[in-house]
């Protein structure tokens, strides 16, 4: 197993799968000639051309629906919106369009697009550069949504995503790209359903995704050190469909569940994932769940005003020890 | 073309008409439900477009306006009409309604609801048109009022950029929903707004089926042979309200006469009668078996057909089995 960046873990992803299908493309702004503004794509321009790898104008809604038309012939695009707060502008071929067509055409046509865009917030990039999309996406009957908490994930999910029928939005994260990791030396696929166990514990689960499992792990092992709390953390990888089953099976062991999600609570993981909690296992509870979450305002651009909008471990420790009341 | 093709094009024409009259009915007797946009005025735009190509081979994207498309690709009316009464013999299973239909058999890419959405689309598949090598194009009919979506402008720029072989038409009907074109757009005449990708265009009388055949037929051919998307805009009115739901008041009822007198249908009709290769009493038997066929066929399939199963309801939301999702088959 090699190490590699969560970033190169991605061009190989996509260098794997352009060699083995041509129709396989990718799409962006400043993906081919640069390369990806996150490096994600870089290399593929000069091995592909600039028919398979093209830098797109700045018309987010346009290049997208492009990729969707595409898409109902047979291409495989992987479209890269570059940051997800541009997302909203493409939002209507997303919703309208991809998520609905096999629907609507009473299974005729699908659209098999791939769209990728970090979400999540990174160092004072202020609002309009900060937002956290996923609970809009996952929201949207039609639509997978995944989002890798490492570079096995990010390599293995894009590549299961560009084969898989339906269109897939991966939400990946600006900190993240140069995060380094194990990734399997042979060619992996990734389920895009389900959810892991990353840590065993029996006393409370912590339920993360994305960025969030690295504040859940930090957590739980200080939970473990100094309060001798030992704490299950699944990786919610899948948002949508979210593992019922995985979510179930954890919380019917540790009797307790904290959720804890990078955006703001309304109508958010945390929030889906407490419903489900109630549906599947309320009767297995010993506690009231509790989700750790931004508050719910507009990123600010001050750096300790942008901290304080943001969840980290020490909450997810807090809200741990508020169940305990340790 | 020849008068013997243009006969059997008027009698289209004609069925185009009387179908979506019929649909107008089957509204008013509740047969059909949610919104309703019908075609009568403009038929000579997708006829004079889609005998200048290759419909079946071409593929085709409309908006919700999309029923005679849709049979001039080469749909069967009776699986239309099947859709407009929401049963699972319809092009789309019950499941799409109106305003989007799709016979993927017959290269209909469907009707879509949102004003503009399909440029972008046809964009795309031209895009696919050309990553596989084939000669077929896409053409996208629009009308005037989408032109002023930012999606219009985006496609068009792609389109020019990449080469794409996409045929934008232009249905210009004068109003986008019911709002006069000269207080939506700041310029009125469309085919001009395109030249600042680039993109040939032209302006055509979309009532006479003659003429838009033959601008279309120059539209297609420069598509096809590589050089591009081409832009055509047709001058266009009609004949009912935006939508069964629009009371239709904010027209002129001059402006509706002066419209009426230059009805697509009848303009064919005239002009073969004039040249001695259809008598009236022809064109009434035509019009006859017409309605007919409508009441007889179509109808009837249409109402005797059976309702989607309630069980199906979740059936199309994501591809089913598919092995990538539990990670591949290995």
């Amino acid at each position: 197993m090699a190490e590699m960046m969560y970033w190169e873990a991605i061009v190989r992803a996509h260098d794997e799968e352009m060699a083995n299908d041509p129709m396989v493309i990718c799409m962006g702004e400043d993906i081919g000639v640069v390369g990806g503004t996150y490096k994600a794509t870089s290399g593929l321009y000069d091995k592909y051309g600039e028919t398979r790898v093209i830098d797109t104008p700045i018309s987010e809604n346009g290049y997208t629906g492009l990729g969707i038309g595409a898409s109902f012939l047979g291409v495989r695009p992987i479209i890269e919106i570059m940051s997800v707060n541009f997302a909203w502008l493409a939002m209507d071929q997303i919703f309208n369009t991809a998520a609905k067509v096999r629907y609507m055409s009473g299974g005729q046509l699908q659209a098999p697009v791939v769209i990728r865009s970090p979400g999540g917030t990174a160092h004072q990039l202020g609002s309009q550069h900060s937002a956290r999309m996923e609970k809009v996406f996952m929201g949207v009957a039609g639509l997978r949504v995944v989002t890798p908490s490492s570079p096995r994930q990010a390599y293995g999910l894009l590549k299961s995503a560009v084969r898989c029928n339906d269109p897939v939005f991966i939400n990946e994260h600006e900190l993240m790209y140069n995060m380094k990791g194990e990734v399997p030396d042979d060619e992996y696929f990734h389920p895009l359903e389900g959810s892991e166990v990353v840590r065993e514990g029996r006393d409370v689960t912590l339920f993360g995704y994305n960025i969030s499992v690295h504040w859940c792990l930090q957590a739980a092992a200080e939970l473990s050190k100094h309060h001798g709390i030992e704490a299950e953390v699944i990786d919610l990888y899948a948002l949508s469909p979210l593992d019922r089953e995985g979510i179930r099976n954890s919380v019917s062991k540790t009797h307790r569940a904290v959720i804890v999600e990078e955006a703001e609570p309304a109508v958010g993981v945390g929030a889906e994932v407490m419903a489900i909690i109630n549906e599947e296992c309320f009767f297995e509870l010993d506690a009231a769940p509790v989700r750790v979450s931004a508050l719910h305002v507009p990123i600010p651009y001050n750096h300790a005003l942008e901290k304080a909008a943001l969840p980290n471990a020490n909450d997810v420790v807090t809200a741990v020890r508020g169940i305990f009341g340790v | 073309m020849n008068n013997a093709d243009k006969k059997r094009v008027l009698r289209e024409m004609l069925f185009a008409r009387r179908f979506e009259e019929r649909c107008y009915e089957a509204y008013v007797e509740r047969n059909i439900g949610g919104f309703l946009h019908l075609y009568p005025g403009e038929e000579a735009c997708a006829f004079g477009v889609l005998e200048a190509a290759q419909p079946g081979h071409d593929y085709v994207i409309t908006s919700y306006r999309d029923h005679v498309h849709a049979i001039k690709s080469g749909s069967d009316p009776r699986h239309i009409m099947a859709e407009l009464f929401a049963k699972e013999t319809g092009v789309s299973k019950g499941r799409g309604g109106s305003m989007h239909l799709f016979d993927l058999a017959h290269r209909f890419m469907g009707g879509y609801a949102l004003v503009g959405g399909p440029f972008p689309l046809a964009a795309g598949i031209a895009k696919g048109i050309q990553m596989q090598g084939g000669d077929e194009i896409c053409i996208c009919f629009l009308g005037d009022a989408a032109n002023n979506q930012g999606t219009f402008h985006e496609s068009l720029n792609m389109a020019a950029l990449w080469n794409l072989p996409v045929l934008y038409v232009c249905e210009n009907n004068l109003y986008g929903i019911g709002t006069r074109i000269d207080r939506s757009t700041a310029v009125v005449d469309q085919y001009q707004r395109v030249a600042a990708y680039n993109i040939p265009s032209a302006q055509e009388d979309g009532q006479d089926f003659d003429l838009v055949h033959e601008a279309a037929t120059k539209a297609v051919a420069h598509v096809r042979s590589g050089k591009g998307p081409y832009f055509l805009e047709l001058m266009t009115y009609r004949y009912r309200g935006h939508s069964m739901s629009d009371s239709n008041a904010y027209r002129a009822k001059t402006e509706e006469r002066m419209w009426s007198g230059r009805d697509p249908v009848i303009i064919l009709r005239d002009r073969l009668i004039e040249a001695g290769d259809l008598t009236l009493d022809e064109y009434k038997d035509m019009d006859t078996a017409i309605l007919d066929e409508i009441e007889d066929e179509v109808i009837r399939y249409a109402t005797e057909s059976p309702e989607p199963n309630i069980a199906d309801v979740e059936k199309y939301v994501l591809a089913e089995n598919d092995p990538w999702v539990s990670g591949g088959v290995h």
